[in-house]
């Protein structure tokens, strides 16, 4: 028997050198097709964002003025500016992020630290990610029919509730995420020394995960800075200037929403100027958690 | 003290207990995670309870039923659901091509220097809140979708037989086609996101194998990456799926809220979304109208809920692991 | 002539033996019948051993054998971790540390644990050595000031400490960060310290540098050290424990064991047998 086996005796014959050629060219060229349709999907999206981002400097920049920040939003013709929109839009955010965020940690401290696995700990991993993606309309419904319709009034503060709920599912993903991070010899220095557990929690856990706790919390408030449809249903909107909590608030988003739709050409300006505003902040805020925060954990 | 002094010093006197500290902390944690429950519940259940007036009222003819009539207090949910749904379908249609295509330069093509801003602008694409996109929707896509998308498409499809009766009717801008545009430009960071991380989980010397026998890129991502991630990215699509039902702003400026099913996708409609928004305002507290409006909204959220716990199923396995 | 080199040699064994067990005769810990189960898995059968005051016991065997196992038994980490469980007693100072009616706080004050890979906290050098120190003590600053130069100094790390106190923990090397997992666990002055494999993630240098701390510490506190390398055991234990499938094989001096021991399956150990 010889060593060695010729060419010839594997099965298949020889190697057609033009068929492999030819399936290659035909396998190139749809690679090549493949490759061009997909970089010009990634431009398409891109295009996008740039008409987007284009279209709001373009219609909102020219209608900066000192007055947006210094007048209240005004009937049509008279003027005015956005300054309780911007106070309202303020207001809520950080008053619906306050109460929202430490609900969100304590979940989110819940499902790493505590839940271990148990039914009740995956029942709640698994609502919050439903809350997460939830219709942000339904919220505001939800809080109106439980706030605002027995209490007879929309207010800042349901407004802030609604806020609230969209910020907890937000902070609980990341606290969790960010918690399971941490490599469980760090947590079993810590109760080594004698540290009670929720110590060991508070003081190293959190600290060790700042970071990207931080980072979570700053993209809840970009997300609840932009929404309009929960605060239709909660704090109205208000056309004077108001920071009384249990009357209707302004907020920039909805003020948005009532001057784009009208016919009046000076509040569509203005509604492009809030548009821009909103944008930048949002944009601002993304930035800063992805680049400013994140690179240091 | 001198050093050895240290060392000799009495010991501490035994502390309290900190068991108390413990409890009192896994307490609020667990309490914390039963709260997310009971608010989750509590929306269901409000939402329920408040649209019980109209399914008594209108019983299961309420989802078939397309008249929306203030005036003779007859409401129907046809119309907004069948708006829910198409604009949502369609939307994940456009988006998902469009989203596979920048996952697969993201992760395969992109040279490195390029991945960071390019995947950062996609992402940033998804912060921008949904009343900007409703806005330059409404005064930039509808005057041109108007003005030549429309017409060309009415003119060359409005004739063909069967599917010309989708490309026909008066070319105003909106319609269910704008709206479904807007969404999908809004779903479609999302779910690119989502595949590009995903299609990050596949383990490199998988890839590396097939390249090492002769695939070229699109070959190892079709016979490779796609079947090792296929629940996953169906889980992904099925995310952006139930963002685009739940939309609001977006399509409220584009959808010409009106009350009626039209065969043309360009004729205007409403998504149950929409409805609530615009009819809200004037649905007085304790009306059947509210009522209906809060039925909707119930079964918004019964059709969003389904869709999300579909996602999360297909998600969680994968990326998780 | 062979009776005389015989009686010499029985002499000196004799001596040694004698000097041992008198330093046996104080203990620090005594571990009485000590079974560990993770669920229905029986680790650890009916371990008795006795830790002996102010002196180094070396734990050596295979992996999985137990030794760490029994080491968080010590400082009862287990507790963490529902479905661990122990049964038996460890006797240390009159008291049954397993007794869930033990605080258990302040026995890891008094038995700290060094581990395998270096885990300094997110805080300054500083703030890491006073975080263990806080939580039983109330100390002035300048009492704490001195604690912490104190464990420092114990631990060989002040020359290069002193002057970045205040820097993050995170920015020193590796066998920095370990000797400062030592200080950290030294200040709050335990009677007793556990190192779980303490130089296995460390290169040579840093290895023998922690071998001669361990050497220094054991005029002040009693060490039990865990560890995958027999060399190091022969070179820092005063007594060496061989580990084998949960069950304590052998107990001897360091000398006994790796020239003499008595059993077959710590003969094979040390030969290289099994591993």
């Amino acid at each position: 028997m010889s060593a060695t086996i010729s060419r010839g005796q594997i099965p298949g014959g020889v190697r057609d050198m033009k068929m492999a050629e030819q399936l290659s060219r035909s396998r190139s060229r749809k690679n090549m097709i493949a490759k061009t349709l997909c970089m010009s999907a990634t431009a398409v999206a891109l295009a996008f964002l740039a008409a987007i981002l284009g279209t709001l400097f373009w219609l909102g920049f020219s209608g900066i003025h000192w007055s947006v920040f210094t007048q209240v939003t005004k009937p049509p013709g008279s003027g005015g500016g956005l300054l309780n929109a911007i106070v309202g839009s303020l207001i809520q955010t950080v008053i619906g992020t306050a109460i929202g965020t430490p609900i969100g940690l304590m979940v989110g401290t819940y499902l790493a630290e505590y839940s271990a696995g148990s039914v009740l700990g995956n029942a709640v991993r698994f609502v919050s990610d439903v809350l997460l993606s939830a219709p942000s309309i339904l919220i505001g419904l939800f809080i109106y029919e439980i706030f605002v319709a027995p209490f007879g009034g929309f207010s800042g503060f349901a407004g802030c509730l609604a806020l609230a709920v969209i910020v907890i599912p937000i902070v609980v993903r990341t606290t969790e995420d960010m918690l399971q991070l941490i490599p469980t010899a760090l947590r079993e220095a810590a109760v080594a020394l004698g540290a009670p557990k929720w110590k060991a929690v508070v003081f190293v856990c959190y600290r060790a995960a700042l970071n990207g706790i931080a980072t979570g919390i700053l993209l809840a408030i970009a997300r609840v800075a932009g929404e309009t449809a929960p605060l239709l249903f909660t704090s109205l909107g208000n056309l004077n200037w108001s920071v009384n909590m249990s009357e209707p608030m302004s907020s920039l988003p909805v003020t948005i929403y009532q001057y784009a739709g009208s016919p009046f050409d000076d509040w569509v300006q203005l509604a492009w100027v809030g548009a821009l505003l909103i944008t930048f902040g949002v944009l601002a805020l993304n930035i800063v958690a992805r680049f400013v925060l994140k690179p240091r954990s | 003290m001198s050093q050895s002094a240290i060392a000799a010093s009495p010991a501490r006197p035994k502390g309290k207990s900190s068991s108390l500290g413990d409890l009192i902390f896994a307490t609020i944690a667990k309490s914390a995670g039963v709260l997310v429950l009971v608010i989750l519940s509590a929306i269901i259940i409000s939402l329920f309870i408040g649209g019980l007036p109209a399914f008594r009222a209108y019983g299961p003819n309420f989802l078939i039923n397309p008249d929306w009539d203030p005036v003779n207090q007859i409401f129907g949910a046809a119309v907004p659901i069948y708006g829910t749904l198409i604009t949502a379908v369609l939307a994940i249609v456009m988006a998902v091509p469009l989203a596979f295509g920048s996952a697969f330069y993201l992760t395969e093509m992109a040279p490195d220097w390029f991945r960071r801003p390019v995947g950062t602008a996609i992402e940033l694409l998804a912060a921008v809140p949904s009343i900007i996109y409703g806005m330059w929707g409404f005064f930039i896509v509808v005057p041109i979708m108007g003005d030549y998308i429309q017409p060309f498409l009415i003119d060359n499809l409005g004739d063909l037989p069967m599917i010309g009766a989708l490309f026909q009717g008066p070319a105003f801008g909106t319609g269910i086609l704008t709206s479904a545009l807007i969404l999908a430009i809004m779903i479609l960071p999302f779910i690119a996101a989502t595949m590009r991380d995903v299609f990050m989980t596949v383990p490199p010397v998988f890839k590396e194998s097939a390249y090492g026998v002769g695939c070229t890129t699109w070959e190892v991502m079709r016979s490779i990456v796609l079947p090792y991630t296929r629940v996953s990215v169906v889980g992904g699509i099925m995310l952006g799926l139930g963002r685009a039902l739940g939309e609001t702003m977006a399509v409220t400026f584009v959808i010409g809220n009106t009350n009626r099913i039209s065969t043309s996708l360009f004729g205007p409609g409403n998504t149950i979304a929409s409805i609530v928004a615009l009819e809200f305002p004037e649905s007085p507290a304790g009306s059947l109208k509210l009522s209906a409006l809060l039925a909707l909204g119930f079964l918004l959220f019964v059709i969003s809920f389904i869709v999300l716990a579909i996602s999360r199923f297909m998600l969680r396995t994968k990326v998780k692991s | 002539m062979s009776t005389t080199n015989d009686s010499a040699v029985r002499a000196n064994i004799g001596a040694m033996e004698a000097k041992s067990s008198e330093a046996l005769n104080a203990l620090r810990i005594a571990i009485k019948n000590v079974d560990f189960y993770y669920g229905t898995n029986k680790a650890l059968k009916g371990i008795n051993l006795d830790l002996p005051d102010k002196q180094v016991t070396g734990m050596i065997g295979p992996s999985g054998c137990g030794k760490s196992t029994l080491l968080r038994v010590l400082n009862r980490m287990y507790d963490l971790y529902p479905g661990q469980r122990a049964e038996g007693a460890v006797m240390m100072d009159g008291e049954n540390i397993l007794d869930p009616g033990v605080d258990v706080n302040q026995l890891r004050s008094r038995i700290g644990m060094v581990f395998q890979k270096p885990t300094p906290f997110p805080m300054s050098i500083y703030d890491n050595i006073a975080f263990g120190v806080k939580l039983h003590e109330k100390l002035s600053k300048s009492e704490m000031d001195e604690r912490v130069e104190w464990a420092l100094t114990h631990a060989a790390l002040w020359g290069e400490a002193k002057d970045r106190l205040q820097a993050s923990a995170m920015g020193m090397s590796g066998g920095q960060q370990q000797r400062l997992c030592i200080a950290r666990t030294i200040a709050t002055r335990p009677e007793v310290i556990l190192f779980d494999e303490p130089t296995s993630a460390l290169d040579p240098i840093s290895t023998l540098k922690i071998e001669e701390l361990i050497d220094e510490l054991k005029h002040d506190f009693t060490i039990a050290i865990v560890t995958h390398n027999m060399q190091q055991a022969a070179r820092c234990a005063d007594q060496v424990a061989f580990f084998y499938l949960g069950e304590l094989v052998e107990v001897g001096t360091a000398t006994q064991m790796f020239t003499a021991p008595r059993e077959k399956r710590t003969q094979e150990y040390i030969t290289g047998r099994f591993g």
